[in-house]
């Protein structure tokens, strides 16, 4: 059984100093802002952030990131034309930025989570995002080793919870969320319902509830109605309309 | 054609030179315009790097839904057959070869298809390289689309790239507002010109030019 918690402070209740936070979403598509509020509430400091972003306009991760308690962000592209808080704190030398390339960040946290020790990729070589990295030559072409990312936590953004952890996604906002979940040693989803184990057809599953700790109900409105799978199921429940 | 192309002009010849049944990505921005002159009867099917192929146009009014956005981060529709992924998927398809061309805008390109158009090397600049260098080493055919002139003047076409590298030798044609150039084996060949002569481009570009394409 999942555990169902009852608010986003109880489910980063775990969050300690220095710890290495997966946030999920591109742009604010799937971006779990139920969690990073709760995230705003938490006392732990000197966090490495690791999400495609690094925040929009002045809430979600943005927010957090203006608290200061964020030391370094790993990231892909964190300038965007409503990205001013990264952008201040980032030119005052107040925050740390790891720059990868996109698919190598995705690769980076699928390693992670897959076991994996490393992996060469031809994606950045010969630029300046390969410096100090081992290059190999393999078949004639040239690689470069990229290691894997861990996470303490993962706070990520689904569309349907059962109760065994399973979760569902919604469109585009499914992003990183799947690997993810699979790369933190605690995994708190964020989800528009939760509903009893049974209720989603096991073959719509994309994220086993093996790669999931907590989910927590979003306190928006959902963006669809029910999942198919899940409608109308006794025992469900439902973010607030 | 007697004068230099529009940007809605440049997508349209992108667009002509897609091949039919391609799966495509278009990068955010300029290249974005080319989803506009796809017919539907080409079956171009249109790859989002963050999870989505079978992408349809920019969603307006009742369609737009956060959850379903493009690279840009700006909302768009599904077509029937469409399908969603996570990321890491995302970057096989474009990584491991799957996709038939991409189209990007840069900064410059060399002579030797080298790009550059994630950072301007400025030190005040925030960089930000999201997923160019994977589809500048992965797409089987990367297509560039840009003006050939930056505002100041300077040529986007050179023997080396200054600015910061995103892939090596990964370029085969450059779309212009002045020429479509064709790159291969260290010589630029000029396949079509617009308002301009192959000749004038070569004194301005400082390059060598061949008139025509390539031959094979």
């Amino acid at each position: 059984m999942i555990e169902v918690c009852g608010d986003a402070g109880d489910a980063l209740r775990d969050l300690r100093d220095g710890a290495t936070v997966l946030v999920g979403g591109f742009g604010e598509a799937g971006l779990p802002f139920g969690l990073l509020e709760g995230l705003l509430r938490c006392s732990a400091r000197d966090l490495t952030v690791v999400s495609n972003n690094a925040g929009n306009g002045d809430s979600g991760l943005a927010a957090v990131l203006a608290t200061g308690r964020v030391k370094k962000i790993i990231c892909s592209y964190p300038r965007q034309v409503d990205s001013w808080v990264f952008d201040r704190l980032y030119r005052e030398g107040r925050i740390e930025l790891e720059l990868v390339p996109q698919g190598n960040l995705a690769e980076r946290i699928r390693a992670a989570g897959a076991g994996i020790g490393g992996f060469y990729t031809p994606t950045g070589v010969g630029t300046p995002l390969a410096a100090g990295k081992e290059v190999r030559n393999i078949a004639g072409r040239d690689y470069i080793l990229e290691l894997p990312i861990h996470g303490d936590v993962a706070l990520i953004r689904a569309d349907t919870a059962d109760e065994a952890g399973n979760l569902t996604y919604r469109k585009t906002a499914r992003n990183f969320g799947p690997i993810m979940a699979t790369a933190a040693k605690i995994t708190v989803a964020e989800v528009s319902r939760v509903v009893p184990a049974g209720a989603i057809d096991p073959e719509s599953v994309v994220t086993p509830g093996i790669f999931v700790n907590r989910v927590v109900l979003a306190s928006g409105p959902a963006r669809s109605g029910p999942a198919r799978s899940g409608s109308a199921h006794p025992g469900s429940r439902e973010a607030t309309r | 054609m007697s004068s230099p192309l529009s940007r809605a002009d440049m997508a349209k010849i992108v667009a002509r030179d897609i091949p039919a049944g391609s799966y495509v990505n278009l990068g955010i921005g300029q290249p974005t315009l080319v989803a506009d002159y796809l017919p539907p009867d080409k079956h171009v099917v249109l790859h989002t790097e963050n999870g989505m192929l079978g992408m349809g146009p920019q969603a307006c009014g009742d369609e737009i839904d956060p959850d379903l956005t493009n690279a840009g981060k700006l909302p768009v529709t599904e077509l029937p057959g469409a399908s969603y992924f996570h990321h890491a998927d995302s970057f096989a398809m474009m990584r491991g070869g799957h996709l038939d061309v991409c189209v990007m805008g840069a900064f410059q390109v060399s002579t030797a298809g080298d790009l550059a158009n994630w950072h301007t090397g400025d030190p005040d600049a925030i960089p930000a390289v999201g997923g160019a260098m994977d589809l500048a080493v992965g797409a089987k055919t990367v297509y560039v689309m840009m003006t050939l002139f930056d505002k100041d003047g300077n040529a986007k076409v050179v023997p080396e790239c200054t600015y910061p590298l995103t892939g090596l030798a990964c370029v085969s044609r450059v779309y212009t507002d002045l020429a479509v150039f064709q790159l291969k084996n260290d010589q630029v060949y000029v396949t079509e010109t617009f308002g301009t002569t192959v000749g004038e481009l070569s004194a301005r570009l400082q390059i060598p030019l061949v008139a025509g394409p390539s031959p094979d």
